[in-house]
């Protein structure tokens, strides 16, 4: 894993103390922290509670209510697959148990290798080009059951260290 | 002198490798010695020509499309910097296609032919010349301007944008807030997205016109967390007009001032209802409110707000530039203007169609769309989201208008068209209608947070062909308290899909228990 996504107190304090001046700063703080770390650790909720004098409580219902938010380490890479109506219409359903065949793994799950998170989306705005999915910050349309298997061996393939 | 070609950086575009074609038309054509210009557009609309790579000439743009990387060789070497027409994925010039030329764009007039992010590029294509002419009116005269637009909610709602932004203006406080609905989240729109991807300026400016109109100084763009490119670009815009003088705290010398930021949501559909939205942004969880109050009276931070999708301010600077009545001359009844539809699903052409009101659903799906990908028959079409009603071909003449849909219990909501072929299991849809409540509910009210959950057991009885009787009794009983008794349209309207597909395709929740499952 990425040095930079190590965390401590002092970076999420650092991220917290950056933001709690916004007017309802709660979801850009959970949205930095994740951005940074990968997911909310657990140890930051009762920081971001101190920090805007909320309950743990509060802190902890807000994170659980919305689905992009994780509370565990995800796979080096998160592939996302739309689910919804659009995609369906293209065989959105057929991808979705092909990918999960090819993974080994179902939705919120991560390959033993640590390399690909499986996650469900519902809609990505690419309607008019579906079946598509989202690599980390990436979209893809169109993408057939051979498309998904070549973009999972990419993603699962590393280069090997050279020594030197 | 060098060339322009232009290669689009819309979602679609990249999704379909417009990156990949754009690095080897750099490359190739340096390596034949021609120079040229790169410039990274936003999408024309026109999904299926993704990526559509343009080539600028004295008589015209011409386009070429689908391109992928592989074909750049070719393209190059049949003189595609000449705009010739040689090449098999020659579209002529870009102004004549067909599905383009024969739409009515207004909000979406520089889409696609400009740098979305440059603001001379806006400027050039009457860019800020809404937001110059309300600079130079009071507040009730750009308020009556949009009310003489005709001009109603783009989301779904259909609410007269004028009378909303009445209210705001109305009502006395020390602050007030314009918020832009940018939870996209209906499967089948991306108008939004192509707004604020390939011509974010534009929403920049209905946004300050809006904070002008009703003496708001603070906006926020509330944008679904599942465009982060659409994020990345209106950072960017949002910086380089508040540079220019377009944001700030002294619009173009007014020495008016009008902030404004992007705030991400966190994948929760319900936040796309404005309450939830509002809930959301002030850091809470996204529970729906009860109206009264409404959000124009009590909103965000308890204040006054304007909430309009992004669609519906887009208009504004239209409306502001050229008058109410050049919008309102069209469309049909109470439905004024242009309707951004978008064609999606299993679709040969799918895009973005800016048409007035009026046209048929089945001019847009054929003459449009041309049908299914696959080729199959047509079999049903949703508009409107998630929680609009399956058409079966019985209604694909009804006119697009928000009176006549609403008459056969659907609703143009959003503008997304999404066409399913005849290898649809419409059982299966209705389940799923059930299922995304589920997922998706709130749970502040009984009948959607219980009753969705209810509403996949008993659909999977009927399809296990269980006291079918009985429980299709149970279904329809369902969903009418989930219409009657819901808070918001997240329950209130799950049940349309389902009763559609129920009233008008009852052969599919039979299919299973005669063992018909092709």
């Amino acid at each position: 894993m990425n040095e930079s996504r190590e965390w401590s107190s002092q970076s999420i304090q650092a991220e917290i103390n950056a933001l709690k001046h916004k007017p309802g700063a709660l979801l850009p703080i959970l949205h930095a922290l994740q951005d940074r770390f990968g997911f909310i650790p657990s140890d930051a909720v009762p920081l971001i509670a101190e920090s805007l004098q909320q309950t743990r409580a509060e802190v902890h219902g807000v994170i659980s209510f919305y689905h992009h938010f994780r509370t565990t380490p995800p796979g080096r890479h998160v592939v996302q697959i739309c689910r919804a109506e659009a995609c369906q219409a293209v065989g959105a359903r057929q991808l979705e148990a092909h990918a999960k065949a090819r993974l080994g793994i179902d939705y919120h799950q991560t390959t033993s290798d640590r390399e690909i998170t499986l996650e469900a989306v519902y809609c990505l705005g690419n309607c008019a080009c579906g079946p598509s999915i989202r690599v980390d910050d990436s979209v893809r349309g169109r993408v057939t059951p051979e498309a998904f298997d070549a973009l999972t061996d990419e993603l699962q393939t590393r280069p090997l260290e050279v020594m030197g | 002198m060098s060339i322009r070609v232009f290669v689009p950086r819309d979602t679609t575009a990249l999704a379909l490798g417009a990156d990949a074609v754009a690095n080897r038309l750099a490359r190739e054509a340096a390596a034949r010695g021609h120079s040229i210009t790169l410039v990274r557009n936003g999408s024309r609309g026109l999904a299926w020509l993704e990526p559509l790579v343009e080539v600028e000439t004295p008589i015209g743009r011409f386009a070429y499309g689908p391109v992928a990387p592989n074909d750049v060789t070719t393209l190059l070497a049949s003189g595609l910097l000449e705009g010739s027409v040689a090449h098999p994925l020659a579209l002529g010039l870009t102004e004549e296609i067909g599905y383009l030329a024969r739409q009515q764009r207004l909000t979406f007039a520089r889409i696609g032919i400009t740098d979305p992010l440059s603001i001379e590029d806006y400027r050039a294509h009457t860019g800020f010349y809404g937001l110059e002419a309300a600079l130079q009116r009071e507040p009730q005269d750009i308020v009556e301007e949009v009310k003489a637009s005709g001009l109603r909610g783009r989301g779904g709602a259909a609410f007269p944008t004028g009378i909303k932004w009445q209210t705001v203006l109305d009502t006395p406080a020390d602050q007030k807030y314009i918020v832009c609905n940018a939870d996209e989240g209906d499967s089948g729109t991306f108008a939004d997205r192509l707004v604020m991807e390939c011509d974010p300026y534009m929403l920049i400016e209905g946004m300050a016109i809006a904070g002008l109109a009703v003496k708001a100084t603070q906006g926020y763009i509330y944008l679904r967390s599942e465009y982060p490119l659409a994020k990345e670009i209106l950072d960017e815009a949002i910086a380089r007009a508040e540079q220019a003088g377009y944001l700030g705290d002294n619009l173009c010398g007014s020495g008016r001032a009008f902030h404004l930021e992007v705030r991400l949501g966190a994948g929760a559909y319900i936040c796309g209802e404005e309450t939830s939205l509002l809930e959301s942004l002030e850091g809470k969880r996204g529970l729906v409110r009860f109206k009264p109050p409404l959000p124009a009276i009590e909103g965000l931070f308890g204040r006054p707000t304007v909430v309009n999708n992004v669609l519906s301010l887009a208009a504004v600077p239209f409306i502001l530039a050229e008058g109410a009545e050049a919008y309102a001359t069209h469309g049909m009844g109470r439905s004024r203007g242009t309707l951004a539809l978008q064609l999606a699903g299993n679709v040969k052409r799918g895009g973005l169609v800016e048409l007035a009101f009026g046209t048929t659903l089945r001019t847009l799906m054929e003459e449009f769309g041309g049908g299914t990908l696959s080729g199959k028959p047509l079999r049903a079409v949703q508009v409107g989201g998630p929680l609009g009603a399956y058409l079966p071909e019985s209604q694909w003449d009804l006119p697009l208008d928000y009176e006549a849909f609403a008459a056969e219990s659907a609703v143009l909501g959003h503008g997304g068209v999404v066409m399913f072929d005849e290898s649809v299991d419409m059982a299966e849809q209705a389940r799923f209608s059930m299922e995304f409540c589920k997922v998706e509910s709130c749970g502040k009210c009984t009948p959607c947070r219980i009753g969705s959950t209810r509403g996949v057991e008993v659909i999977d009885r009927i399809r296990a062909n269980q006291n079918r009787e009985a429980n299709l009794a149970l279904l329809h009983d369902l969903c009418e308290t989930m219409v009657d008794g819901s808070l918001c349209a997240m329950g209130g309207m799950t049940p349309f899909p389902v009763q559609s597909a129920l009233k008008h395709f009852p052969d599919d929740f039979q299919r299973a228990a005669n063992g018909d499952r092709s």
